[in-house]
C-alpha cells in the first residue's frame, strides 16, 4: 500500500462508533436529517439528536419521523430543495425503504446514510451480516463497506463528496457492521471540523425545487425516454468508479488517514491465496494472515470497499496472479446457495484470460462469531483446492448439522 | 406569471377532468410563491409526460404513499435553508391520501410541519381503471365492488378523512366541492396561511369512473352538495366555523345518484330502492350534524 497512516496519539479519543459516525455527519454540516429508530442504528441518532438539543448542528432540521418508509420519503423533499440530507438505518427499516431506494437513486438525489448492518427477519435476529445491504445492490445506490470505527467515520465525509459530485449525483450508503463497529469503543481521531470544511464544499446542487425557476421533479417517462435514463444512472456509477478513488486518496492528503478506495490490498503482491472479503472481518483476516505468513502460508487480502459500483477492474488486477481466491460472504442469494460477492467476483472473471478458482464461504450470519480459527480452516482448504483442484465451490461455515 | 393558470392548459386530462379543475383552483389560491408535491395517480400522469409538463410551479412526484413524507422534508429542507414564504402544497388523490398514504400523512401531521395538504377525492382509483378505494361511497359499483346478483356494490360508507385529520389537532381542516370554485380557492388561500399543517379535502366527480357526461362534472358536484352527500364546512382549531346551508334548495339522493352509472343497479336492482334509502340516511345525517 502506497499510503502510510499519519495519525497523530495525541488527537485520538476513545469514543463508541456510533458517536464517531455521529460526529462526522456533523462535521459535514447537514441541513435535513430524518431517521427512524431501529436497532442497531439507534446510537448513531439518538447522539445526533443530542448534538440538535445542544445546538450544535446549525441551519439544521431533524424530522422524527414514522417510519424508515418515511425517512427516507422526507429527505427525497429535502435533498430536491438543495439541502445536504442524512439518515442512518438497518436491516428491516432498510427493506422498509426498498422501494425509495430506487426513486431517490432515479432522481439523482445525492442522500447519504449510514447502514448498520443486519441480518433480516425471519427469524428475527438483530445482530450483524449484509443481508441487508446486499438485498439493495441494484437500487442504484453506491455501497461502500468499512472495517473499522475510524473508517466509518473518515467514510461519511467521503460519500457526500462522491455522491454530490456532478458527474454523478447518485446517493450512498456507508456501510458499518452492526454491533462490532456500532457498540464498539476504539480509539479514533474524529472528523476535524476545519480539514473537513475545506475537504467538502457546501451542497450547491444545479437543479433545485425553486419557485423562482420553476421545474418538474419526478416526470413520469414512457418507453421512448425511460432507457436513457436507466443508462445515465449507470454511466453515473461508472464514473464514481474514479471519483471513489480520487476522494480516497485527496482525503489521505488532506487528513493523513487511508483505508482504501475501491478496494484495499494486504499482503497481496505474492500472494497464492487471496482472501475477499467485506467489513469488519477485515480486521480479523488481517491477523490470521499475519499469524500464517510466519508459517510461510503466501496469503492475502483483498478487502472490498466498493461493492456497488463493482470493482471488477480493480479486482481483476489483484487476483489475477493468484492461484487460489477465497470469497467470504455474510450473505447469501437463497437458490444460488452462495453469497453476491462470490457471485459478482466470478462473474467478472468470466470473459477474460484470468483463469484462477473462486471458492465461496457464506459465513457469520446473524452476527455467529468468526474466530481466527474459523479462517484459518478456510484457508487449509484453500490449500487443498490449490493441490487437488475445487471439490466445493461454495458452502456454509460452521453450520451446526446437530440442529438440522 | 406565465400564463393565466398556474395549471398550463395541453394536459392529457379526460374533457371535464375532475383534477385539472381542483388543481387549478388549488394554485389560483396557494399563488405562484409555492412548491407542490403530488403522490402517483392521474394527476401526476396527465400533467407530466416526460419532456413536457403543465406546472408552472416548482413541482414534485415521488411515490405514491409518500407525499406527506416529502412535503415534511420539503419543508424542513426550506426552513434549514432560511428559505422563507414559500408555501408547501400536497395534492393528492383520495387513494393516496387515505388509503396508502394514510400514514405519511399522519406522520406530517402529528408533527406540525407547515404545510397544505389538499386531497382530491374522485371516490376510486381511477388511474388505474376505477377500482374501489376507502374514499368510495356506499353503493357504488367499482372494478373491485362490482354490483352483482347479489352485491349492491361497495359495502360500506366513506372513510371520514377530515375527521381523521382533525385528530391530530390540525388548525384548519375544510372540505369543498368542484361546483364552487370561488370557495374552494378561498379555502386553499387561507389554509396556506394559516401556520402548521392544513388540509382541504375537494370532493371531485369522475367523469370516466363515475360514468357521466364530460360537460356535467360541475352538475353532478353541485348535486353532492345539495343533497347533503357532501357537505361543505371549515373547521379551525376544532371548531366548525362555517357550513354551506342547503336550505331550500335540498334535493333527494335520488336525482344525484341517477346522474351516475356507477349507481345505475340500484335502479334496476331488486332491493334497490332499500339501498337508496340507506343513502338518504347518510345524507340526512350529514344535514343534521352540520346544520345544513
Amino acid at each position: 500500500m502506497a499510503h502510510e497512516m499519519k495519525m497523530d496519539k495525541k488527537n485520538m479519543v476513545v469514543v463508541e462508533g456510533s458517536y464517531a459516525v455521529a460526529h462526522a455527519v456533523k462535521t459535514c454540516r447537514p441541513n435535513v436529517i430524518s431517521a427512524y429508530p431501529i436497532t442497531p442504528q439507534t446510537h448513531i441518532v439518538e447522539d445526533l439528536s443530542k448534538f440538535m438539543a445542544d445546538g450544535e448542528i446549525p441551519n439544521c432540521e431533524y424530522i422524527n419521523v414514522e417510519s424508515e418508509f418515511s425517512a427516507l420519503s422526507a429527505l427525497v423533499g429535502s435533498s430536491a430543495v438543495g439541502a445536504r440530507s442524512y439518515s442512518a438505518t438497518t436491516s428491516q427499516g432498510l427493506e422498509l425503504m426498498h422501494e425509495v431506494l430506487f426513486n431517490v437513486a432515479g432522481m439523482r438525489l445525492p442522500i447519504i446514510m449510514t447502514v448498520a448492518n443486519r441480518a433480516v427477519s425471519a427469524p428475527i435476529n438483530i445482530w450483524n451480516d449484509h443481508q441487508d445491504s446486499i438485498s439493495q445492490r441494484d437500487t442504484g445506490w453506491i455501497q461502500l463497506y468499512a472495517e473499522n470505527t475510524q473508517e466509518i467515520s473518515d467514510m461519511t465525509a467521503q460519500a457526500f463528496k462522491i455522491s454530490e459530485d456532478r458527474d454523478i449525483m447518485m446517493p450512498s450508503m456507508t456501510c458499518m457492521d452492526g454491533f462490532i463497529l456500532s457498540h464498539v469503543y476504539e480509539p479514533l481521531v474524529l472528523l476535524e471540523q476545519d480539514i473537513t470544511d475545506e475537504f467538502l464544499p457546501p451542497f450547491r446542487p444545479e437543479r433545485i425545487l425553486d419557485p423562482k425557476n420553476p421545474m418538474t421533479f419526478g416526470a413520469f417517462a414512457d418507453p421512448h425516454f425511460y432507457t436513457e435514463f436507466r443508462y445515465q444512472q449507470e454511466r453515473a456509477m461508472q464514473n464514481s468508479l474514479k471519483k471513489i478513488e480520487d476522494v480516497a486518496n485527496e482525503f489521505y492528503d488532506m487528513y493523513g488517514r487511508y483505508f482504501g478506495g475501491l478496494i484495499d490490498e494486504y499482503q497481496t503482491e505474492d500472494a497464492d491465496i487471496i482472501i475477499m472479503a467485506m467489513g469488519s472481518i477485515i480486521g480479523t483476516i488481517k491477523d490470521v494472515i499475519d499469524h500464517l505468513r510466519e508459517k510461510n502460508v503466501k496469503i492475502g487480502l483483498l478487502k472490498v470497499r466498493a461493492f456497488r459500483p463493482f470493482p471488477a477492474q480493480a479486482i481483476m488486477n489483484v487476483i489475477k496472479d493468484a492461484k487460489v481466491v477465497v470469497v467470504l460472504d455474510k450473505n447469501i442469494s437463497l437458490g444460488m446457495n452462495a453469497g453476491a460477492l462470490f457471485i459478482e467476483t466470478k462473474s467478472v472473471l468470466y470473459n477474460t484470460d484470468i483463469d484462477v478458482p473462486v471458492i465461496g464461504y457464506m459465513i457469520g450470519q446473524g452476527g455467529r462469531d468468526i474466530p481466527m480459527s474459523t479462517i484459518e480452516k478456510i484457508i487449509s482448504d484453500a490449500e487443498e483446492v490449490m493441490r487437488s483442484g475445487i471439490k466445493i465451490e461454495s458452502q456454509f461455515t460452521d453450520l451446526k448439522e446437530e440442529l438440522l | 406569471m406565465k400564463s393565466i393558470s398556474l395549471l398550463a392548459p395541453g394536459h392529457r386530462g379526460c374533457a371535464g377532468c375532475c383534477d385539472a379543475m381542483a388543481a387549478k383552483f388549488t394554485l389560483m389560491g396557494a399563488g405562484e410563491d409555492c412548491i407542490v408535491v403530488s403522490p402517483t395517480g392521474c394527476l401526476e400522469v396527465m400533467t407530466t409526460p416526460y419532456p413536457e409538463t403543465s406546472w408552472d410551479v416548482p413541482w414534485i412526484h415521488s411515490l405514491f404513499e409518500n407525499a406527506g413524507a416529502v412535503a415534511s422534508g420539503i419543508e424542513a429542507g426550506l426552513k434549514a435553508l432560511g428559505k422563507q414564504g414559500t408555501k408547501v402544497i400536497a395534492m393528492g388523490g383520495d387513494g393516496a391520501t387515505m388509503d396508502i398514504g394514510l400514514q405519511a400523512l399522519s406522520g406530517a401531521f402529528e408533527r406540525g410541519h407547515n404545510i397544505t395538504y389538499v386531497c382530491i377525492d374522485n371516490e376510486a382509483y381511477m388511474n388505474t381503471g376505477v377500482q374501489r378505494s376507502a374514499a368510495t361511497p356506499y353503493g357504488a359499483s367499482t372494478t373491485t365492488s362490482p354490483a352483482g346478483k347479489v352485491s349492491f356494490g361497495n359495502p360500506r360508507p366513506k372513510k371520514n378523512m377530515p375527521a381523521i385529520i382533525l385528530a391530530h389537532g390540525s388548525p384548519y381542516v375544510a372540505t369543498t366541492s368542484l361546483a364552487y370554485p370561488k370557495d374552494m380557492i378561498a379555502k386553499v388561500k387561507k389554509a396556506t396561511e394559516i401556520e402548521g399543517p392544513t388540509y382541504i379535502h375537494c370532493h371531485a366527480p369522475c367523469t370516466t369512473g363515475w360514468g357521466f357526461d364530460t360537460s356535467k362534472t360541475v352538475e353532478v358536484a353541485r348535486m353532492a352538495v345539495q343533497t347533503g352527500l357532501w357537505p361543505l364546512y371549515e373547521v379551525e382549531d376544532g371548531k366548525v366555523t362555517k357550513v354551506r346551508k342547503i336550505g331550500n334548495n335540498k334535493k333527494p339522493v335520488e336525482e344525484y345518484l341517477k346522474m351516475q352509472r356507477r349507481f345505475k343497479h340500484l335502479f334496476t336492482m331488486e332491493g334497490g330502492a332499500e339501498e337508496i334509502a340507506k343513502i338518504q340516511a347518510i345524507a340526512d345525517k350529514n344535514i343534521e350534524e352540520f346544520g345544513l
